[in-house]
């Protein structure tokens, strides 16, 4: 209690002492979720940790178009198909002063694959990070990964030494007795410093005038303000009047009025997530349906015949409003070079029910399907369009729509997989494929320790050898044959049934000029108010 | 009278109690918070590695008698979402919902109690049909809408008032007043008016319906025929005596306001308790949600004990050790 009051007090002086500056510009935005903490490795979420991309640096970072640049990192090269060398870049100091070096990448390493970080995924537990000198530092794999620094702009390095001495070395879990310093302090190398924050209320952010990069600054604001509001109508309604520059997300609904209104516009692009329906064939019997003795989804045509039913034309222009990008992959096509190969199978009722004929469904069967409310954009309502479109080739579904808390819980592995047919988004940390076909797509084991949310079972050992092999191969072509080659095989058998990359909806006050990323993620050092 | 308080904290304990425990088997129907707390690439092993560290794997009357025991010492945990103390994050909280709690009750009470005096005494003036006829609106619509409305109204269209969060508050070390600023006033007025919007009329009518009551009894006829002055007659007798129910219906309400600011606080994101335990049910953060019930529950025990201490102050005929009434 002591120091977050006093945090938030010499925050919100701060704040009040920058008002005063004739040149100062402050940059107010509302998201709909708060900022968790400040423990950059405590909470593997896009929200918190694009936020906290503006304070901590990572090696490496990603641009506009979310291309990897070098940050913390000038420059790596693989010196041995299973050895990648990083130089550091000089000069560049922590928020607190301190000298970034070698040590503190090596330590940041350690940290982030510690027990308590949510964040172990960034580096493999067999990947050896060495010290060459103050400024280089080399990664020994097990086996070669042309991937390993797909994640690395969300692993912001850490001052070792400012972490020793506030004793934080350890990430702060909810099971620990005491909170933790870094969960309430930041200290990072990048352009902006955490001034104050309040969590859940507000969190401050001064630019770091020593920033490395600073010379180069493409941004004008130098505090902004981050307040979490979560009712929809309210948010909306702030940036309507004019108090905050921006907010996000923008409910489709009101994208309009937002539009109509005078001095605010919405930004709107395809976001990366991918929504898609998954069904149960790993099980010898649903435990949703009235088909008893087998399974009607182990069967590809009954799984092609769902596929054909649903008007994905419909559901965006009826639900999304547009605001959605239909897609045959389960992958976004920005992130995978060889996407514009694959397209939907077209609508068509006529022909599923010919394949629900062949499968031996004349009439139909009835399944129960598993559905958020709260999580994806209008989920809830994509799942009844379907329901209904179903109900046109036979298909009775029991709908069972439930906030995220609940449906998780009842679908993933920790209920044993408690679903016949469900509605799921994914969008791939990495940014890479490898990350779907190993989660999503590989064939999961009974437990769930292989594929975890892959959570109808749906299991082609050709895909898998596949993947085994996208995981090591270094050369970027070959490599995306063998994607596209495992991404055909789950079409071909409709594994999955993907629907559509939702849309992004930014309000912005036209004041402002600022990047939209496709990962949802606002980084201040592209933001500027007139 | 300590009798009285002893029994009365007896009972408390015992409310709190049950409380707790309804509280505690509700939380399993809730959700799970495991997914909340990481990412979606956190491995199933540490998920339930995790689960087994938090105690959510132990026998639900375990939890229960842990929670107990920690809540006695004040503690109510680390939240699952922030990573920090409940008690504290709680703590925090509590300037803001308590000064948007008592400055809608006071709303309410200081513009409810003329209304429902006049409408009482003017039965047929036209300012008393329109009052009752705008009471009504605000009984029906619910805060939700009125908030939106309000927001739409003055923040929106006339941009006189800020749409959300408390303005610029002050910090007196234990306490957080946006008492003292003028946007921190300019904050207040929306959500005060929201909140207070169904309690003013609540009071109006009451003081209206008693104060009808009261005018037709003999003693105010005496007092009349007496040839006291109308002013005396309405204020030193009529109202004092319709004061009880209101002070009983006050205090059960300003216990209501702080519990159910939790819609106004959402509409208006104003950053008090209620806001934190909403926030907490959709995250599944069990500690958080455990810790604000508990609060309120206390906080009913202890305004009803008031209350009835407050009888015997506006009313010495009531005696507190005869099992009064409540």
């Amino acid at each position: 209690m002591a120091f977050s009051k006093t945090a938030v007090a010499a925050g919100f002086a701060v704040a009040i002492g920058v008002v005063g500056y004739a040149q100062a510009e402050t940059f107010k935005y509302a998201f709909q979720g708060e900022l968790k903490g400040l423990d950059p490795y405590s909470l593997n979420e896009t929200f918190s940790l694009g936020t906290l991309g503006n304070v901590y640096e990572g090696l490496t970072r990603r641009g506009p178009d979310l291309e990897i640049q070098p940050a913390l990192a000038e420059s790596w090269e693989i010196i041995e198909p299973t050895r990648w060398r990083f130089h550091l870049r000089k000069g560049v100091k922590f928020h607190n002063g301190n000298d970034f070096t070698a040590d503190d990448v090596v330590f940041s390493a350690d940290r982030v694959r510690s027990q308590e970080s949510d964040l172990k995924t960034r580096i493999g537990a067999d990947v050896k990070v060495e010290k060459v000198d103050d400024h280089t530092v080399d990664f020994v794999l097990a086996s070669p990964n042309p991937i390993l620094h797909y994640e690395w702009d969300t692993w912001g390095i850490m001052d070792k030494e400012w972490s020793e001495e506030n004793n934080t070395t350890k990430v702060m879990s909810a099971s620990d007795e005491s909170p933790s310093y870094a969960g309430l302090h930041a200290n990072g190398t990048g352009p902006f410093k955490i001034t104050g924050h309040e969590t859940g209320v507000k969190t401050v952010f001064q630019e770091n005038t020593d920033w490395w990069d600073y010379g180069n600054k493409k941004f004008n604001v130098d505090t902004v303000e981050l307040t979490p509001i979560s009712e929809d109508a309210t948010r909306v309604a702030a940036l309507l009047s004019g108090e905050l520059d921006m907010v996000y997300p923008v409910p489709v609904q009101d994208i309009k009025r937002v539009e109509g209104n005078d001095g605010t516009r919405a930004l709107t692009g395809p976001e990366l997530r991918t929504i898609f329906l998954g069904m149960d064939q790993m099980r010898d019997e649903l435990l949703y349906s009235n088909v008893k003795g087998k399974n009607p989804f182990k069967d590809p045509k009954v799984r092609l015949a769902f596929f054909k039913a649903i008007d994905i034309e419909a559901i965006k222009q009826k639900i999304m409003r547009g605001l959605s990008t239909p897609s045959a992959l389960m992958i976004s096509p920005f992130l995978f070079a060889l996407s514009d190969q694959f397209e939907r199978y077209p609508y068509d009722p006529e022909e599923a029910k010919k394949l629900l004929v062949e499968a031996g469904y004349p009439d139909g069967f009835e399944v129960g399907m598993d559905c958020p409310n709260d999580r994806y954009v209008n989920d809830e309502a994509i799942c009844q369009a379907v329901v209904s479109m179903l109900a046109k080739i036979g298909v009775k579904v029991d709908l069972n729509a439930q906030p995220k808390a609940k449906y998780f819980a009842k679908v993933l592995q920790s209920n044993g997989f408690d679903t016949s047919f469900y509605l799921l988004g994914w969008t791939p940390g990495s940014f890479d494929s490898w990350n779907i076909l190993k989660n999503i797509i590989h064939c999961r084991t009974e437990e769930g320790s292989e594929a975890p949310f892959n959570l109808g079972g749906y299991c082609n050992p050709k895909v898998d050898e596949l993947t085994a092999k996208i995981l090591v191969e270094n050369d970027p072509d070959k490599r995306n044959q063998m994607i596209a080659d495992a991404f055909k095989m789950h079409l071909d058998e409709a594994g999955h049934i993907p629907l559509h990359q939702q849309g992004l909806a930014w309000g912005v006050a036209d004041s402002v000029e600022l990047a939209q990323r496709a990962d949802n993620t606002l980084m201040f050092y592209y933001v500027n108010k007139n | 009278m300590t009798a009285f308080i002893i029994r009365r904290l007896l009972q408390a304990i015992l409310v709190m109690l049950v409380v707790a425990l309804i509280a505690f088997l509700m939380f399993r129907y809730v959700g799970d918070p495991i997914n909340q707390m990481v990412g979606i690439e956190t491995s199933p092993a540490e998920r339930e590695a995790l689960r087994v560290r938090l105690g959510l794997r132990d026998p639900i009357l375990v939890q229960f008698a842990r929670f107990i025991l920690n809540a006695a010492q004040f503690n109510f945990g680390i939240s699952y979402q922030f990573k920090q103390p409940v008690s504290e994050m709680i703590l925090s909280r509590l300037p803001a919902t308590l000064e948007l709690s008592i400055v809608s009750a006071l709303f309410a009470l200081l513009v409810g109690i003329p209304m429902g005096v006049y409408t009482g005494i003017r039965r047929n003036a036209w300012m008393s049909k329109l009052f009752l006829t705008v009471s009504l609106v605000g009984i029906s619509l619910p805060p939700f809408l009125i908030g939106i409305l309000l927001i739409f109204i003055f923040a929106v269209n006339l941009q006189w008032l800020p749409s959300f969060g408390r303005g610029s508050v002050v910090d007196l070390g234990f306490w957080s007043t946006g008492l003292l600023t003028v946007s921190g006033l300019k904050a207040l007025i929306l959500p005060a008016i929201t909140l207070g919007l169904f309690q003013l009329t609540l009071i109006m009518r009451l003081v209206r319906a008693e104060m009808l009551e009261v005018l037709r009894t003999d003693y105010i006829k005496f007092a009349r025929a007496r040839g006291l002055t109308e002013r005396a007659v309405n204020f030193g007798h009529a109202l004092k005596n319709t004061l009880i129910p209101v002070i009983t219906v006050t205090g059960l309400q300003l216990g209501s306001i702080i519990a159910f600011a939790i819609i106004t606080e959402t509409v208006f994101q104003w950053p008090g308790m209620g806001l934190l335990f909403l926030q907490s049910v959709q995250n599944v953060d069990i500690p958080i949600m455990a810790a604000y019930l508990m609060l309120i529950a206390f906080l009913f025990v202890v305004i009803n004990l008031i209350v009835d201490i407050l009888y015997t102050v506006v009313d010495p005929r009531v005696r507190l050790d005869g099992g009064a009434a409540v």
